[in-house]
């Protein structure tokens, strides 16, 4: 069994969801999506390790 | 004035062939004098290998097609006696720009790494470049060299036979057969050696068209590469626009799949879009037009019995990132050495199993390469542009996502990690001249590390003593000893090492490398990049 990741985990998880809604607020669809791609590469880049990204990737596909 | 890919540069000649009685039959033949045959031919008979290059037109590429070349190739032009022609004719280009929409997102400076003798890249017309390949032949036939090149000779059926070939050559006095031990088919993407042979081809079909213009400017334009994606006048494609020796600059457009090729060839149809491309007030002559389309896809093997295919005829890419004639190239020097070796008998012909492996390999990453260009420069749903165009977006402040733009990943040669051929590695020497990797250039006192490499196996010594030469398993070992070297050559080759032996290929690249010398060691190491297995040992034994 591989094991997970460690996720560094919310320090204020209400604000920071607060904000994602608040970036997205007025804005139409095609908007919203790119503003998605975006934040992704972002914080993909914040994390950078292969691994972990590899990691994310799998752990967000294997819901929904 | 006729172009230079128009006047016939090899004629066709009646050769003594079509007169005798049986067959003829040559060692070695090999089928298209594009760039790729012309290399292997060049390099055989340099080392007295006679070879017979039949090509069913007498003329150069036609219009500019390739037209980058990597610093790989003029190494290894250097090795084929045209290094200097190709510099010298060709373009030196360091900055690039980045284009999205109406806007410049960003541009770069390509700042090459210090410390090799050749450029990145240079940028040079196909026919310049075949051009200068057929002077050095004919150089090499004043030289007396057996290198022979048949212009309107084309192989019109080849039959595969145990220990060699035979093949019927058509030409304007009628057809005529041939013999030879081994048929190089170096002849383009459409091969009709490997059709007639009725092998595969497969891979991944990309559905778009390219237009290819080459205009000359009438006033000066910056040397530099731009990049569009999704620009005003060629919405939702891309475009790119890069410059070539003689005032000429290379457009490519980017058309899509559902076109009327024709239509979109004609003059009327390519200048406003020209114009729109390059400003209303540039004015420039039109000089060559063409469409193509491209796959992705490679034979399942390159080697057939005594039939190998080089270059096109073997694997096609995308031309983003240059890696078509520059593989090729890479192909032919893979090659060569091992195809002199097998027939001189000091080597098994199992060895060109190594050719396959090693060129499938680079083959596999190069398509990879220019796969995933593709698929950035022409997303394939939705999602897939939004994050292109997000990316393109970003770079625009953002450094971190300028290295995610993908216009083409330029054509770099491949290490050949894995390889049978691959010997010893001494431990915590530099990772980039690892077993499998191509020589990386270094200054020496009074030149350069690349001149003094290449064309027999070789030893080097870094600040440790190597003989001067050896013979092993029968074949000279010439040794090459640095002992004080310079900060380039000791960052590339030593790293915290005090010193450092390394074995090398006929073709530059690094078979083994130890930390000191041991000639039991060196000895294994060459038995190995021979492809003398050890069960052959076992017997000699």
């Amino acid at each position: 069994m591989t094991t997970q990741h460690q996720l560094q985990g919310f320090a204020r998880p209400d604000d920071f969801y607060a904000d994602l809604l608040a970036a997205h607020e007025g804005l139409t669809k095609s908007e919203s999506d790119a503003l998605n791609a975006r934040l992704i590469l972002l914080l993909a880049a914040q994390i950078g390790d292969g691994e972990a990204l590899k990691d994310c990737l799998k752990r967000a596909k294997a819901v929904g | 004035m006729s172009k230079i890919f128009e006047t016939p540069l090899y004629p066709y000649v009646r050769s003594v062939d079509q007169d005798a009685g049986e067959p003829v039959r040559h060692p070695v033949i090999i089928v298209g004098a594009g760039p790729v045959g012309l290399a292997v031919a060049i390099d055989l008979a340099q080392q007295g290998v006679p070879v017979v290059v039949l090509d069913e037109n007498d003329k150069v590429s036609f219009g500019s097609r390739a037209i980058c070349f990597s610093k790989r190739t003029l190494e290894i032009m250097d090795r084929l006696g045209c290094g200097d022609a190709y510099v010298n004719k060709g373009v030196l280009w360091n900055v690039g720009k980045v284009f999205f929409g109406d806007r410049k997102v960003y541009d770069f400076n390509l700042l090459p790494e210090d410390g090799h003798k050749r450029p990145a890249f240079i940028n040079l017309q196909q026919y310049y470049c075949e051009l200068f390949l057929v002077e050095r032949l004919r150089d090499l036939q004043a030289e007396g060299r057996p290198i022979e090149i048949r212009g309107n000779s084309k192989v019109s059926g080849v039959e595969s036979r145990a220990g060699g070939c035979r093949i019927t050559v058509a030409t304007p006095d009628g057809p005529y057969d041939l013999a030879c031990d081994w048929l190089i088919a170096c002849d383009g993407a459409g091969s009709p050696v490997r059709r007639m042979m009725g092998l595969d081809f497969i891979g991944r079909v990309f559905e778009d068209n390219f237009l290819i213009a080459d205009v000359t400017m009438k006033a000066d334009f910056p040397t530099e590469r731009w990049f569009w994606f999704d620009p005003p006048f060629n919405k939702g494609q891309s475009a790119l626009l890069h410059k070539q020796p003689d005032g000429v600059w290379r457009i490519d457009l980017q058309l899509g799949w559902d076109i009327d090729k024709e239509a979109e060839k004609q003059p009327e149809r390519v200048i406003p879009r020209l114009k729109q491309m390059l400003g209303e007030e540039v004015e420039f002559d039109l000089e060559w037009v063409s469409i193509y389309t491209f796959q992705c896809r490679r034979m399942e093997k390159f080697r057939h019995g005594r039939v190998l295919f080089a270059g096109d005829s073997a694997h096609q890419v995308s031309p983003f990132g240059a890696r078509g004639a520059n593989s090729g190239f890479q192909d032919a020097e893979n090659l060569v050495w091992k195809l002199k070796l097998v027939l001189d008998g000091k080597a098994p012909e199992s060895l060109l199993d190594s050719y396959d492996q090693e060129r499938v390999f680079a083959a596999d990453e190069n398509i990879l390469n220019s796969s995933r260009s593709t698929d950035f420069i022409t997303p394939k749903s939705e999602i897939s542009r939004i994050f292109r165009d997000a990316v393109l977006d970003l770079s625009e402040t953002e450094s971190f996502a300028r290295p995610l733009v993908n216009s083409g990943r330029l054509s770099m040669p491949a290490v050949y990690d894995g390889s049978p051929l691959n010997g010893a590695d001494g431990a915590e020497l530099p990772v980039r001249t690892r077993p499998g990797a191509p020589a990386v250039d270094a200054p020496l006192a009074g030149g350069w590390l690349i001149d003094r490499l290449g064309g027999s196996f070789q030893l080097l010594g870094i600040g440790c003593k190597v003989p001067d030469s050896l013979t092993l398993c029968g074949i000279e070992v010439r040794g090459l000893g640095v002992a004080e070297p310079g900060e380039a050559l000791a960052a590339r080759y030593l790293g915290e090492a005090p010193q450092a032996v390394y074995l090398l290929r006929p073709d530059q690249h690094i078979a083994a490398r130890w930390t000191g010398f041991d000639q039991d060691e060196v000895d294994k190491a060459l038995r190995r990049a021979l492809g003398i297995s050890e069960q052959d040992q076992a017997g000699e034994a």
